[in-house]
């Protein structure tokens, strides 16, 4: 079903992002407390790192119907002779 | 200002009228030049007749003028067209004449009655012309013969008697004259007898008396022979008149008469003159003799008185005195005789001295009279040469006129003859031909009978035969009617078969679930399609059905209707979403116009998409409607037009709709077929 297509990848956008932003807010947390004695902004940097992929890779998904892949392009050729 | 006013009132009142009397004045002058407008001016205005009448004096001088104008053309006209056509028939009347009766003057007289009779008429009225132009030809020969007959008659008649009687007078004078002519020789025979002979007294007075009676003859002959003379000279008179006369009539058929007639003349009058010479010569001769005897009588007398007067005793007779006269007597007589001879002698001398005088004189006078008698008989040979030459030529004339006539007549013969040849000829060809034509009508009837008698036969034979094709068609019709009932019923019950199998196919399509599809129609449609295996139509449209609804089966529209409706929030929140416009930020708006814009529910969509029908939101709520009023199809149209990501998110409601649509038109086309295969297969009642 196409239309529940969406949702899925409305799903997954989610799952992605939330699974990134809790990697980025562990990963954040792990190195703020072992590289920067404790400050807050490597937990928001690598969280909003992690959003920020979750972004992005939501929008490629979201894209990727209207994306032209490699196998897909096909050459345009100029038919010399009229008809 | 009132004064101003007046004066500037009065000024115009006077332009006025003088602007009116001038019109009217030119108006008279113009129609006094100008009849004809003057006569439109009276037919336009009411009473202008009057004023012009008035005016200039009554109108009729124009119209009489124009009336002469108009008369002088058609007559003008009328005298070429009647010359020529009064030309026309006096020529025809002429040569016909001309053909007919060898009467060529008459015709030109009757012609030149005709033009006086035509130039009179002409001029003052053409229809008395008809009634001679209008004389026929062959009346116009007939009167013509008629005329020339009766002249002929006439002319024949009186010439006739004018010859006979000059002829009796001619004759007559002729015999007189020769009576005459004889009696002057008798006279003169007997004057010469009386002279010479020496006869007895009594016989001498005898022969006195026979020659007085001869005298007395001889003048009652020259008298008759004078009146006879005249008489036949009146009647040769009269006769010339005549024949002058008939020669100015010019009527050839008496031309021999007349001929013949001047001919007679003209022998008659040479007759009379050479008699009327031998009369004068004869006369003249007696003449010399008389006057000899006259001289002799009067030397006689002379002698006779010399001798009386000498011998005045010897009286009477002397002849008879031979014997009574005495010696002296006869020697004066001798004297006398002497002297007499002496005289005589001397007369003779003087005679023979004045001969050559004499005869010279003699000769003279002899030559006078002979010139004249020369110039009278030159003039009288001349006039009878004349005359004859004259009637030599007439009689040529006449000859060569009966012999062109008579090589005419020949030559009419011959061309007579060619006619009633050709007319043979024509006569023969014509009978071949009606020969022929009869024959062939006669062929043709006959052929015509035979035809239609064996049309006849043939008819009845034909009859016979079509009874027989008849009744042996209506046995082969009644075998072919129970054999197509029996196919019939078979195709009835065929097409039964094909309904209930396409009833079953409906009814497995019209048995869905809500929300599954129905079952596949694999098994209907093969009952489809064995229930017509012989039908390509249905076999064609049984084999149509898609593979998906055969497979799998089809939506109902109900659970699309549903599906739809799930749909329309979805492609309501990505409308924003299409091929370039795809971020999440697009999707972000997106989702807040969905939020924040209302449309209707359901809208009913117009017949015409135009560029503001195209937004989604309008087509949603034009295909929602459309889908409440069962109208799938066009649901299906509308939707067709998303784009964008909305358009991918109702990609498989589309493909299950077209599904669904498909195989609901070829269950239809089938149940449709199936229904009209079994309404022709029932029977009528």
């Amino acid at each position: 079903m196409s239309e529940k297509e969406l949702g899925k990848k409305w799903d997954r956008c989610l799952a992605d992002g939330a699974i990134k932003f809790g990697t980025g807010l562990g990963l954040g947390i792990v190195f703020s407390v072992l590289f920067f004695k404790r400050h807050t902004w490597p937990i928001s940097l690598c969280s909003g790192a992690g959003l920020g992929m979750a972004f992005s890779n939501c929008q490629n998904d979201l894209r990727s119907s209207y994306l032209l892949h490699r196998s897909q392009k096909v050459g345009l050729c100029n038919k010399t002779h009229s008809n | 200002y009132t004064a101003g006013g007046s004066s500037g009132a009065a000024k115009v009142v006077a332009a006025g009228l003088l602007t009116v009397g001038g019109g009217v004045g030119g108006t008279i002058l113009y129609a006094k030049w100008d009849h004809k407008f003057r006569a439109a001016v009276e037919n336009n205005v009411p009473y202008s007749d009057w004023l012009l009448g008035l005016a200039l004096g009554p109108a009729y001088q124009g119209d009489i003028m124009k009336q002469v104008e108009m008369a002088q053309p058609p007559s003008m006209m009328d005298k070429p067209g009647k010359a020529p056509k009064g030309k026309k028939a006096l020529k025809e009347p002429g040569s016909p004449a001309k053909e007919t009766s060898p009467v060529p003057s008459q015709p030109a007289q009757k012609e030149c009655k005709e033009c006086q009779h035509h130039a009179d008429p002409a001029v003052v009225a053409p229809h008395t012309e008809l009634p001679l132009r209008e004389r026929p030809v062959e009346e116009v020969a007939a009167r013509l013969a008629q005329q020339d007959q009766k002249e002929q008659d006439t002319l024949s008649s009186s010439l006739e008697e004018c010859l006979a009687s000059s002829a009796k007078a001619t004759l007559q004078a002729i015999g007189a004259q020769e009576a005459a002519v004889q009696a002057i020789t008798q006279h003169i025979h007997k004057l010469k007898e009386a002279m010479e002979a020496e006869v007895p007294p009594p016989e001498k007075s005898s022969q006195w008396k026979d020659l007085e009676a001869a005298l007395a003859d001889r003048t009652s002959a020259v008298n008759d022979a004078e009146t006879a003379l005249l008489k036949a000279k009146e009647a040769l008179d009269s006769l010339k008149s005549e024949i002058d006369k008939s020669k100015g009539l010019k009527v050839s058929a008496v031309r021999p008469l007349v001929l013949a007639a001047e001919e007679n003349l003209h022998n008659m009058v040479v007759d009379l003159d050479r008699v009327v010479t031998k009369l004068q010569s004869a006369e003249s001769e007696s003449k010399i003799v008389s006057q000899y005897s006259d001289l002799v009588n009067e030397a006689k007398l002379q002698f006779q008185r010399e001798v009386s007067s000498l011998t005045p005793e010897i009286q009477a007779n002397w002849k008879g005195l031979t014997g009574k006269l005495s010696a002296d007597d006869l020697n004066a007589l001798i004297a006398h005789a002497h002297r007499r001879i002496d005289q005589l002698n001397r007369e003779l001398a003087e005679q023979r001295v004045r001969e050559q005088i004499h005869i010279d004189a003699s000769l003279e006078q002899q030559k006078l009279e002979d010139q004249k008698a020369l110039e009278k008989a030159v003039l009288t040979a001349v006039q009878h040469i004349k005359e004859d030459t004259r009637l030599e030529q007439e009689r040529k004339l006449s000859e060569l006129r009966e012999v062109m006539e008579a090589e005419m007549r020949t030559q009419l013969r011959r061309q007579a003859a060619a006619h009633t040849d050709h007319v043979q000829d024509v006569l023969k060809v014509q009978e071949q031909e009606l020969r022929a034509d009869a024959e062939q009508v006669l062929g043709s009837k006959l052929l015509e009978q035979e035809t239609s008698y064996r049309q006849l036969s043939q008819e009845q034979l034909d009859n016979f035969t079509l009874d027989m094709n008849t009744a042996y068609a209506r046995l082969k019709g009644m075998e072919e009617a129970i054999d197509s009932h029996v196919v019939a019923e078979e195709e009835a019950r065929k097409a039964h078969q094909l309904w209930l199998s396409v009833e079953a196919l409906n009814y497995s399509l019209k048995m869905a679930d809500a929300d599954s599809p129905t079952m596949p129609l694999e098994s209907a449609a093969q009952a489809v399609r064995d229930s017509c295996h012989d039908n390509d139509f249905a076999l064609a449209l049984a084999t149509a059905l898609p593979e998906e609804s055969l497979q799998r089966g089809v939506y109902s529209e109900a659970s699309l209707r549903a599906r739809f409706n799930a749909l329309r929030a979805l492609v309501r929140r990505v409308a924003l979403v299409d091929e370039t416009h795809n971020s999440l930020y697009q999707y972000f708006l997106s989702y807040l116009q969905a939020a924040l814009l209302f449309e209707a529910k359901q809208e009913a969509p117009p017949g015409q998409l135009c560029s503001e029908d195209l937004d989604p939101f309008r087509l949603l709520s034009y295909a929602s409607f459309c889908l409440e009023h069962g109208d799938l199809e066009l649901a299906a149209k509308l939707v067709n037009q998303l784009r964008g990501e909305a358009r991918r998110v109702v990609e498989d409601w589309l493909t299950e709709a077209r599904l669904t649509l498909e195989t609901r038109q070829v269950v239809s086309l089938l149940s449709a077929y199936a229904n009209a295969v079994g309404l022709g297969t029932t029977q009528a009642p």
